[in-house]
């Protein structure tokens, strides 16, 4: 058996990092890989396609109801789904209330310390939104994700994202084994997006591991709760993601210490790229606006 | 009756006073509004009965007096059976002081431990500065050879990572790169002071042996596990090593530290495992451990380096001592010396001679997971039965294996196991299903008071009772002190029952 590689996705909220790591993984399983998730997630959606069914019953659901973690078994809150995938979704608070980053930690010592993580090739994180606290930061401390993979686009609060999260990372780099192993980038059809996609992953000192680009047909497979790979295993958006699977297997060991730029460097990009407009060209437009304006009052 | 330097009352007396019991009777009937007194007999009456222990034992929300105490309480008693150890508790201050008071009050010694003094600000942005600082200031001011850090639920809450915190601190020069720093997370939400001390002790060992070499070797290392009774037990179990002449390390022995001598010279630190032993516990042969549900997870470490390992639940009384004495003669290849096999005839002999005493009486005991199945064991052995086995912290395997233990003996075959339940629980059993004696730890004080069961103190913590952990309750000569204690408690409730003149007191035997 190889050696266990443990990965985790991390990405703006609503960028479709479930949707890319499920259909990801299917790939992986196609490929004969043992692949386990682990939601880290409260609202548990990370393993709805892989299971064909809605959120399944999450590890601190399960714990609340027996009492204590303590008092769990494995098989309580293990699934399997499709391609023999293993499914674990950690779970959380309601909006609002309690803390889920605790339960991050919860959920991943539970896992670890009752063996869920033999037998499996490759463990997968699934993480919420922005590393927002020390909770979300556990699948990235050290001996957990040895590389972690960022979904972005070329929007750019996704971009401003990427580049936080890379700063997550480099926190725990520096002291640890944890490496960036490169942007994911799911198009939303933005402008320039490829290059700016590979341009910010050029700034980051990483690569970009795969475009996925847009296809209605991820949507009609969600809404069946399938990935792509189950429902039209012969098109063409499942071949991309077999794409971007065999590039993460084969990226085994390539990861590397980001280097998170500033607001200021990131604003500077999207400019170069026209994206977003220089503060002398915003004055300019406005001016030119409020004259003209002016006019047509005065023309009246 | 105004104190006056001549005739000063102590407090035990001057509050029963007339004055001072006037005022706290005002007080109650004047400002508590009080319930009528019939009510509160009634409704105390009413908390002795079958209808209330159901309602009792069926509470799910709610625990009362549980038996144990949280994780970073065991890992400072781990770390303090390290020579020079300082414990650094990651997080609020409070709870450090916490577990200083609670094993100052219960060893009467000075327990040191410093914490990172987490505030708001560390809550929001991490307590990484708090680590670095604190860190540089214990090497400093306290200059201990090892600082061995654990965290409160506060660092836990926000997921302070230890291992990335106590790596950037190094790099800035809190304490010098080579200086040992292992860590627990010992979240105290979770498990309980066993389960800490598990984790410390398997940081402790990580710290020093991840990195090395191991040349295996013949000694063997024993873990003595959480006890209160550490002092007089890690001592009697050098007696025994010593006496087989085994060569041994014992892993984490606090037996000093918590019993300074008063020279004239304050002892912050004071023996313990060397730095240089806890290395070379790597090469051991293999690891015991004296109680199992203390080191589940360091055994599991120990086992992973090619170590033998084994585990018992707390040797005490006679086939608990056989066991541990046959298992060490096993692993080390020495022989069981004569004068041990003596102790085991005195003690059994002891026990023969005061067996119409101990034979038939009934006891409910509580504590830890080991210490329970330890003291239940040593009970059937004398005779007597226990009736009810609780441990708050024991987990489903230990009922298990309890109930087993029970099943096997005659004596055993009415008790029965409570995992998980708390000392409320247990006023409930005490008064539906009564026993003649309560084994436990000074919390049972408030049973005994309730219940009229009487207490003998033989877990931890005890703070109402001085000096008892200074004598071992392991091995042969400590099954004789558990024994003389439990028969003192017997024979002094026998005299107080037969002590009426002319009325009881045909029983009120000069000889028993």
């Amino acid at each position: 058996m190889s050696a266990l590689r443990q990965i985790a996705f991390y990405g703006k909220g609503g960028i479709g990092k479930s949707t890319t790591s499920q259909n990801t993984i299917a790939a992986l399983a196609e490929m004969g890989q043992r692949v386990m998730i682990v939601g880290c997630d409260p609202k548990a959606d990370s393993t709805r396609l892989i299971l064909n069914a809605k959120a399944q019953q999450t590890v601190l659901q399960m714990a609340a109801d027996a009492g204590s973690v303590e008092d769990l078994e494995l098989e309580d809150v293990l699934r399997v789904g499709q391609g023999g995938v293993a499914c674990v979704e950690s779970g959380g608070p309601e909006p609002g209330v309690g803390c889920a980053g605790r339960g991050v930690i919860t959920s991943i010592n539970f896992l670890e310390e009752n063996g869920a993580y033999e037998d499996q090739d490759y463990i997968v994180y699934d993480v919420l939104g922005d590393v927002v606290c020390g909770g979300f930061a556990m699948p990235i401390r050290e001996n957990k994700a040895q590389e972690i993979y960022i979904v972005m686009s070329g929007e750019m609060m996704a971009l401003y994202a990427a580049n936080n999260i890379s700063r997550g990372i480099l926190k725990y780099a520096t002291t640890g084994s944890v490496r960036l192993g490169g942007l994911i980038c799911n198009s939303r059809q933005t402008d320039l997006e490829i290059e700016l996609a590979e341009a910010m992953a050029a700034k980051l000192g990483t690569t970009l591991i795969h475009f996925v680009p847009r296809d209605n047909i991820v949507q009609h497979a969600e809404l069946r709760r399938q990935t792509v790979i189950q429902y039209d295993p012969e098109s063409k958006q499942a071949n991309e993601y077999r794409t971007l699977a065999k590039n993460i297997h084969e990226n085994k060991g390539n990861g590397v210490i980001p280097t998170p730029i500033s607001m200021d460097e990131l604003e500077e990009m999207l400019m170069e790229f026209g994206i977003l407009k220089s503060d002398e060209e915003m004055i300019a437009e406005l001016e030119a606006k409020e004259a003209a304006q002016k006019e047509a009052l005065e023309v009246a | 009756m105004p104190q006056s330097v001549e005739k000063l009352k102590d407090h035990v007396k001057l509050f029963h006073e007339p004055e001072y019991a006037d005022m706290l009777r005002d007080k109650r009937e004047n400002f508590e509004c009080p319930h009528p007194e019939d009510t509160v007999r009634e409704i105390s009456e009413w908390s002795k009965t079958e209808e209330y222990q159901e309602k009792n034992l069926a509470r799910k929300s709610l625990v009362v007096n549980p038996a144990k105490a949280c994780q970073p309480l065991g890992a400072v008693f781990a770390a303090s059976g390290f020579e020079g150890t300082l414990s650094f508790v990651h997080g609020s201050q409070g709870c450090v002081a916490y577990y200083r008071s609670h094993l100052s009050r219960h060893f009467k010694e000075p327990a040191s431990a410093v914490s990172s003094s987490m505030t708001e600000d560390a809550a929001v942005f991490g307590g990484l500065n708090n680590m670095i600082d604190g860190l540089a200031n214990a090497h400093s001011l306290y200059e201990p050879k090892m600082i061995a850090v654990s965290t409160t639920c506060m660092a836990e809450v926000i997921g302070d990572d230890l291992n990335a915190f106590i790596a950037t601190s190094k790099e800035k020069g809190s304490v010098p790169q080579d200086f040992p720093v292992p860590f627990a997370h010992t979240p105290a939400f979770q498990g309980s002071h066993v389960n800490g001390y598990d984790n410390m002790l398997k940081g402790i060992l990580t710290n020093f042996w991840e990195q090395a070499e191991r040349t295996p070797g013949t000694a063997i290392n024993i873990i003595p596990g959480f006890d209160g009774f550490c002092v007089g037990n890690n001592r009697e179990l050098k007696r025994i090593l010593d006496l087989m002449d085994v060569e041994a390390t014992i892993v984490a022995d606090p037996s000093d530290v918590y019993d300074t001598p008063s020279d004239g010279e304050f002892r912050m630190y004071d023996g313990g495992t060397t730095i240089e032993e806890t290395k070379a516990a790597l090469n051991a042969k293999a690891t015991l451990s004296l109680q199992e549900y203390c080191t589940k997870k360091t055994l599991a470490y120990a086992s992973g380096k090619d170590q033998e390992t084994a585990s018992l639940h707390y040797p005490m009384g006679v086939e608990a001592t056989d066991e541990m004495l046959m298992k060490i003669s096993e692993l080390s290849g020495k022989p069981i010396p004569d004068e041990l096999v003596l102790e085991r005839g005195r003690l059994v002999d002891a026990m023969t001679d005061s067996m119409s005493i101990a034979h038939g009486k009934t006891f409910a005991v509580f504590g830890d997971p080991d210490f329970v199945y330890g003291m239940c064991r040593y009970l059937m052995e004398m005779g007597a039965e226990p009736r009810h086995a609780l441990a708050t912290n024991g987990t489903k395997p230990w009922a298990k294996k309890m109930k087993a233990l029970l099943e096997s003996n005659p004596y055993g075959q009415k008790c029965e196991v409570w995992q998980g339940k708390d000392l409320w629980h247990m006023r409930s059993l005490l008064n539906t299903a009564p026993v003649d004696f309560l084994i436990g730890s000074s919390h049972g004080k408030y049973l005994e008071r309730d219940t009229g069961t009487p207490l003998i103190r033989l877990s931890f913590p005890i703070f109402d009772r001085h000096h008892h952990h200074r004598f071992p309750t392991w091995g042969y000569q400590g099954g004789l002190q558990v024994l003389v204690r439990i028969l003192d408690k017997i024979l002094d409730t026998v005299d107080d029952d037969t002590n009426e003149a002319g009325v009881t007191d045909i029983s009120f035997d000069l000889t028993r």
